[in-house]
């Protein structure tokens, strides 16, 4: 498969300044200094046309800004991302439109990213008109055609969002995107604020349109149960770094990295019974001063003095496997006590 | 079995709204017993949270227990006047909710807040109530609990905040806990520790436990008794391994069906059509019907009653055949 988006080295800083207060708190002889947050740091990464890349991690770990800076509604701080071998700033400014286009973003609160205050035919319908996929005349009949897409009866498109229910808004979310025949769709938890039987039926929908229009996703989740059923690889971050990538079956049967591991040990499952929780001692530690050398090593069972000096190389440790550990868990497999 | 430390008969919770009466809750009945982790399940509006704020009492206006009996330790909780019902939360029944920033005061430092707790039941001294915080902290795991005592609760991160709520409501070893949703908005990794630690405390001190949770998968890491409520009522109650392995109301086995990690990968999940109905606008008979594939003409006429098996129940007149593995 050919890569259809490459994450080239990008890094996102986010930095909190001295304010007026500080400056002259420290002319008095205080401490104020810059703080920088890493909240993407130095991350390499290939999404390939027609894949669905699962993006997880815990909360803090950049997943969500690693995603909006593919959608490009954020800026990178350094390092380039290339939508089919180019990159978004160096094109024509016909490209770049287009390219702009092409990827398309859903969010996690349906309720938080649709206008409380716009009709849903113009939700659906503004983009496309002003980007001159349709003209005004047509608009109703290609919202109802959209709205037909992502099973919403197309009556209801002179209603506002507070009308419907979560699903149905989350639905919304997904034709808006859908409106302007994007390639990409990076879906930034956007199941994850669904009820348990809601969240089946979008998920479905993302495998029907997948199948319809050959789309390509970076779905990003904290779910690993969501991201196993409907990625084909994942990338696990930890602290602004990518630590691991596999095919999904693999990463999950054999992950190398100790916080794969140890992350996939204390997911909850409903075939685990009186289980014994808390494997992984400690919490996330505060990307405003991460750790030295690998970001894990202060919890991982697996440290040794090395880990605490240098950024480990992500390294292929199986087919299409890679794992930044410089002690990956190679050969044995995870119990695996529920395969079909 | 001895008599139980929470007993629910026909609760009935309306909430009288624009759109009429709702009822939230509409006729559960649950017996709890000591050192039992019990897992109530529902979907968002299934009268969950509305169940568990009803024990402790705190349930306000335009919202009102309709009918009904609550006893716990065999103490009637429904109509006892407002003082000895203080009395009785934080002591013999505590509570703890999703988001620990609505437990805590942000404006008093952890130590102020817990030592009010104790003193508010007990007649100590102050020394004497802040050995016993800090212990209490040391418990649910948090590291220098006497540094951590000076805090505010915006110092802490989510999961140490959870863990200081938890600490707070076992401080005088109550008898029943009321879980709401604790970690819904934590980490895996925060979640299992704290799964581990509330765990580990309430089998060390006999407390029963009702872990309310939309997630199938932590009941099943953790419940003893499974209870399913689907618009208002509890649809099916049993022991985990029964219900979860082989469900006989529909809602339960749609419920088991469209969890990802019960489907195989890349194929489409086994969705339940529809959406949850609106409560205020309840179809008469079976709420679930609209939705189910097991629905026959007289599902839409009268709703279902209890049938018992052994240790389990369920309300459906056509129940999942016994047996069929969801899985």
């Amino acid at each position: 498969m050919t890569a259809l988006i490459e994450i080239e080295s990008v890094s996102k800083r986010f930095v909190k300044r001295v304010d007026l207060a500080g400056k002259i708190a420290n002319m008095l002889g205080a401490h104020n200094r810059e703080q920088i947050v890493r909240a993407v740091d130095d991350v390499t990464l290939t999404i390939r046309q027609g894949e669905v890349l699962g993006l997880v991690g815990e909360s803090g770990c950049g997943k969500s800004t690693l995603g909006r800076m593919v959608a490009g509604i954020m800026q990178t701080s350094a390092g380039r991302i290339l939508y089919e071998g180019r990159a978004r700033e160096d094109g024509v400014a016909s490209t770049q439109v287009a390219d702009a286009l092409a990827v398309q973003m859903i969010f996690q609160d349906p309720m938080a990213s649709l206008n409380p205050r716009m009709r849903i035919e113009d939700i659906i319908g503004e983009a496309p008109v002003v980007h001159g996929l349709v003209d005004a005349a047509g608009k109703r009949d290609y919202v109802a055609g959209m709205m037909r897409k992502v099973g919403l009866d197309p009556s209801v498109m002179g209603r506002f969002p507070h009308q419907f229910s979560g699903g149905q808004r989350a639905r919304i979310g997904i034709a808006r995107a859908l409106a302007v025949k994007p390639k990409v769709l990076v879906c930034d938890e956007a199941v994850a604020a669904l009820d348990v039987s809601i969240q089946a039926q979008v998920l479905n929908l993302f495998m029907d349109l997948r199948a319809e229009m050959n789309l390509t996703y970076l779905f990003v989740s904290h779910d690993l149960s969501v991201i196993r059923h409907i990625a084909d690889r994942v990338a696990v971050m930890y602290l602004g770094r990518i630590v691991e990538t596999a095919d999904t079956d693999a990463l999950f049967e054999a992950p190398a990295h100790p916080y794969t591991r140890a992350l996939l040990d204390e997911v909850p499952r409903i075939d685990m019974r009186k289980k014994r929780f808390a494997v992984l001692k400690g919490e996330v530690p505060s990307p405003l001063n991460p750790p030295s050398g690998c970001h894990f090593h202060p919890r991982c069972p697996r440290m040794e003095e090395i880990c605490k000096t240098g950024r480990p190389p992500l390294l292929a440790v199986g087919p299409g496997h890679e794992a930044a550990c410089l002690f990956p868990q190679t050969g044995g497999a995870l119990p695996e006590p529920m395969s079909q | 079995m001895s008599a139980p430390i929470l007993s629910i008969h026909d609760l009935k919770v309306e909430f009288g709204t624009r759109q009429g009466v709702v009822k939230a809750v509409d006729g559960v009945s649950l017996n709890v017993y000591r050192g039992e982790v019990l897992g109530l399940v529902g979907e968002s509006g299934s009268g969950k949270s509305v169940t568990g704020l009803s024990i402790l009492g705190l349930i306000d206006p335009p919202g009102r227990i309709a009918s009904g009996s609550i006893k716990l330790e065999g103490t009637e909780l429904i109509g006892l006047p407002e003082d000895e019902l203080r009395r009785l939360r934080g002591e013999r029944m505590a509570m703890i909710f999703q988001d620990p920033m609505t437990t805590l005061n942000p404006v008093l430092r952890i130590d102020t807040q817990m030592i009010e707790t104790i003193r508010a039941h007990e007649n100590v001294s102050e020394r004497a109530a802040r050995s016993r915080a800090e212990e209490a902290l040391k418990r649910v795991g948090i590291p220098s609990p006497a540094e951590r005592l000076l805090t505010y609760p915006h110092q802490l991160s989510g999961g140490m905040r959870q863990r200081v709520a938890i600490a707070i409501a076992l401080l005088m070893s109550p008898a029943l806990l009321v879980a709401d949703e604790p970690t819904t908005a934590l980490d895996v990794t925060i979640q299992s520790q704290i799964i581990a630690e509330v765990q580990q405390l309430c089998s060390e001190t006999g407390t029963a436990l009702i872990w309310i949770t939309h997630d199938l998968a932590v009941v099943a890491g953790l419940a003893d008794r499974i209870a399913v409520m689907y618009a208002g009522r509890i649809v099916e109650e049993g022991d985990v391994d029964p219900v979860l392995d082989h469900p006989r109301h529909p809602y339960t086995y749609g419920l088991l069906g469209s969890a990802p990690s019960n489907n195989r990968r890349g194929e489409k999940l086994a969705q339940i059509p529809g959406m949850t109905p609106s409560l205020a606008n309840l179809p008469s008979g079976c709420a679930f019907a609209p939705r189910c594939a097991f629905a026959q003409g007289d599902c839409s006429t009268a709703p279902p009653t209890l049938t018992h098996d052994g240790s389990r129940a369920w309300r459906c007149f056509h129940p999942v055949p016994d047996r069929e593995d969801v899985r």
